[in-house]
């Protein structure tokens, strides 16, 4: 009975939010004369179909681990908004190293995944330390790194050998052998393959989960983000942690290009699809770090981005989705501060009650 | 400490102009300070330093703000919908509301509810790219001469004037390709070279701000609540009202900056017009410590550097070789105060920058391409520990609660 309590104040915020931002982006459809019913009945007779599914977990996929990527940060206050600049760095060089390699699957796929941790962990560490030893905020060192990055990848690609004409004007890294691709799997009665690295995410989502609740560098983590001085005194060493906490944020944000590159594309071009860092900000934040939580969001995220690629052709612009995002994410943050204050004032009451109870009994 | 920054932001501009003249005889790179370029980079500077203005005024009444860049979509695309239908100046007016209308909104978030200031500016950001995103589907790709994302022409033009009687001489001078002379020349001759309203509008919101913040009561009221808004409320400023005040100007000048892009620069609206200039204003304010002359300086090295890469290839290669000698002035000054292992850092980096120059003809343009990030960052590496940020930067604020 507690725990269903909990779980019903947990999914409180979010639904009301949700609602909100529904309510919202419904006044907006209305007021440019949009029929919201058939809006909405649009986005869901499409996104249901089998092969909408497929793509929705694809992309859930990527969002699932961009979103783990940044939430590891957010568990002790550090914000990495630099997971964009290290998936792609990261993405690239994995694809890169994996276009040159004629092994069997067991040792390609591996090392692939391997290269691209490393490299955006790498990435990110610069983050970590310009934090640790020369006091800069990881905010802004962050979005450097994403703008530097950029630049490093778009002269690695046009100018190095490192990229090869794929087709007319564009230029990638070279053609993953298929011994280097990951298997996918269909669902029944749809063409499209969802993608292997699935299972990957799924396993990076149990690790975060047990790292952070079951092993002592994910308590001293908890310890650090809720209060820095308590961690102090109890012997956390803040700035290893914070080290430790940006390579392993960076490393996950490695992963995030690796759905679509060992699923799909299998090469890395300059039209590499960009922007995922941002995304798993949002979904981390309407997940509250928690893994589950940013399972539903990454779910939510990629149902309406791959539902609202049909509502153009009914003559609705599918940006509506974005504000309907951008909405949630406002709503939900604040939703969560308005109930931690209601819980804060309901604790200092319980308190003072029992208090004075305790003085009647005296 | 009061007088000292503006003294020092000339230093630093006459030191790395003189720094260029030697670099531009070195390199014979004479695109590097001509009046186009000067003019050029005059041009990017604006949109850049008006978002940092803007970041300034949150930041300084202690609201972090990283939403700059969506009220400065925002802004583009207020302007360019009000342009078209309107003309330039509504335009204009169209895109400040716009900004200051998302500045609202992220005080809503940020002071009334006491979000998390970097989540409220992520959540800004993608309502300000799905919003406009949205209308600009829904109202251009109808309209003649628009599309899904972009708008029909603004019609009129904000005036520009050319002041030919010191141009033009100038321009002259600035040929002749002298020493010192003539780079000064360039820097001047392209101030005064089609020079926009909104320019000299920004110029002039530099110095209205240093004035406001620094001179009167209202601008320490403001700035107390980003140094000890306990401390303020106690003494009877209002806190949050201050800092509503703060967002709301903030978002303003985010969309001025947007107004810059789409009005002056292009003409129209247009879906990512703003390449994260939200974002790299943020730094330049960063960059200038938090102080008007700072962030002005740190917009001109932007803008500087963002056109060398849109000209001339042989600039590029004089940029390589003025970091070279940058890297060498500040190694020996370090050295010479004593900071041994930072000075021989930068001297290494000097080192290694200098071979690169000598054994290579030609540079690609990716190099200026991250030079100025790359720049942003060594600068907070070794600056950091100096740089001082409003003490309460950042933090949620609520009134009767202590610290």
């Amino acid at each position: 009975m507690d725990y269903l309590k909990r779980l019903g104040n947990s999914l409180l915020a979010p639904l009301l939010a949700l609602g909100l931002a529904l309510a919202v982006t419904s006044i907006i459809l209305v007021a440019f004369g949009s029929d919201v019913v058939m809006v909405f009945q649009q986005m869901w007779g499409y996104g249901s179909q089998a092969s909408s599914i497929a793509l929705i977990l694809n992309l859930a996929t990527t969002y699932y681990l961009s979103a783990v990527a940044v939430a590891i940060g957010f568990k002790m206050n550090l914000f990495n908004i630099g997971v964009n600049g290290q998936y792609l760095l990261g993405g690239m060089a994995a694809a890169a190293v994996a276009g040159h390699l004629s092994l069997p699957s067991y040792l390609a796929i591996p090392i692939t995944i391997f290269v691209a941790i490393v490299v955006a962990g790498a990435w990110a560490g610069i983050a970590g330390w310009l934090k640790v030893s020369r006091g800069v905020s990881e905010v802004i060192s962050t979005i450097m790194l994403n703008f530097i990055a950029l630049g490093v990848i778009s002269y690695t690609i046009i100018r190095t050998h490192v990229g090869e004409d794929i087709s007319v004007n564009v230029r990638g890294t070279r053609t993953i052998p298929k011994s280097g691709w990951m298997p996918g799997f269909k669902l029944a009665n749809s063409d499209t393959e969802v993608y292997g690295f699935i299972f990957v995410a799924l396993l990076v989502g149990i690790g975060y989960w047990f790292v952070l609740n079951r092993t002592r560098f994910g308590y001293d983590l908890r310890a650090s983000g809720m209060s820095p001085s308590a961690a102090l005194a109890s012997g956390v060493d803040s700035k290893k942690m914070i080290a430790v906490t940006m390579l392993i944020s960076g490393g996950i944000a490695g992963l995030v290009a690796l759905p679509d590159l060992l699923g799909s594309s299998h090469t890395y071009t300059l039209n590499f699809p960009t922007g995922f860092g941002f995304t798993g900000i949002a979904i981390a934040l309407i997940g509250r770090n928690n893994p589950l939580g940013i399972a539903f969001g990454a779910l939510l995220w990629a149902f309406l981005d791959v539902s609202s690629q049909q509502l153009d052709l009914v003559g609705v612009p599918q940006e509506i989705v974005t504000i309907l995002q951008g909405v949630t994410v406002l709503a939900v943050v604040i939703a969560y501060e308005i109930v931690r204050r209601n819980k804060v004032k309901a604790q200092q009451r319980d308190v003072g009650l029992a208090l004075a109870n305790q003085e009647v009994g005296a | 400490m009061k007088k000292r920054v503006l003294p020092r932001a000339l230093l630093l501009l006459s030191g790395g102009l003189l720094l260029l003249s030697i670099t531009r005889m070195l390199s014979g790179a004479n695109d590097l300070t001509s009046t186009g370029t000067m003019s050029a980079a005059f041009g990017l500077a604006v949109p850049i330093g008006l978002a940092g203005l803007g970041g300034l005024w949150s930041e300084r009444a202690g609201v972090a703000n990283i939403g700059l860049e969506g009220m400065m979509i925002l802004g583009t695309f207020g302007a360019g919908w009000a342009g078209w239908q309107y003309g330039a100046w509504v335009g204009l007016v169209t895109a400040v509301i716009f900004g200051a209308l998302g500045g609202l909104l992220f005080g809503v978030a940020t002071v009334t509810f006491g979000v998390d200031q970097i989540v409220a500016g992520t959540a800004i950001n993608i309502l300000g790219l799905g919003l406009t995103q949205f209308l600009a589907k829904l109202l251009f790709t109808t309209a003649p001469g628009g599309g899904a994302t972009q708008s029909p022409l603004i019609f009129g033009e904000l005036p520009t004037f050319t002041v030919n009687a010191i141009a033009s001489p100038l321009t002259k001078i600035q040929k002749q390709n002298w020493f010192l002379i003539s780079d000064i020349s360039g820097l001047i001759s392209g101030l005064f070279y089609q020079l926009s309203i909104l320019t000299v509008l920004a110029v002039a919101l530099f110095g209205f701000t240093k004035w406001v913040l620094w001179n009167t009561a209202f601008g320490l009221r403001l700035r107390s609540a980003g140094e000890n808004p306990w401390a303020a409320e106690s003494l009877g400023v209002r806190v949050n009202l201050y800092k509503y005040l703060a967002v709301t100007i903030s978002g303003a000048l985010a969309g001025l900056a947007g107004a810059y892009l789409a009005i002056v620069a292009t003409g129209v609206y247009r879906g990512g017009q703003t390449a994260g200039r939200g974002f790299i204003g943020l730094a330049t304010m960063i960059f200038g410590n938090w102080r008007p002359g700072g962030t002005a300086v740190g917009a001109a090295i932007f803008g500087y550097i963002d056109t060398l890469q849109l000209r001339d290839d042989a600039n590029i290669r004089g940029l390589v070789l003025f970091g070279t000698l940058l890297l060498v002035v500040i190694a020996v000054l370090l050295l010479k105060s004593g900071r041994r292992n930072s000075g021989l850092a930068f001297m290494i980096f000097g080192i290694v920058m200098g071979s690169a120059f000598l054994s290579a003809n030609s540079f690609p343009p990716e190099v200026a391409q991250v030079a100025p990030y790359l720049t942003t960052l060594i600068v907070l590496a070794t600056a950091a520990q100096r740089l001082r940020p409003p003490s309460a930067d950042g933090i949620p604020y609520r009134k009767g609660e202590t610290h």
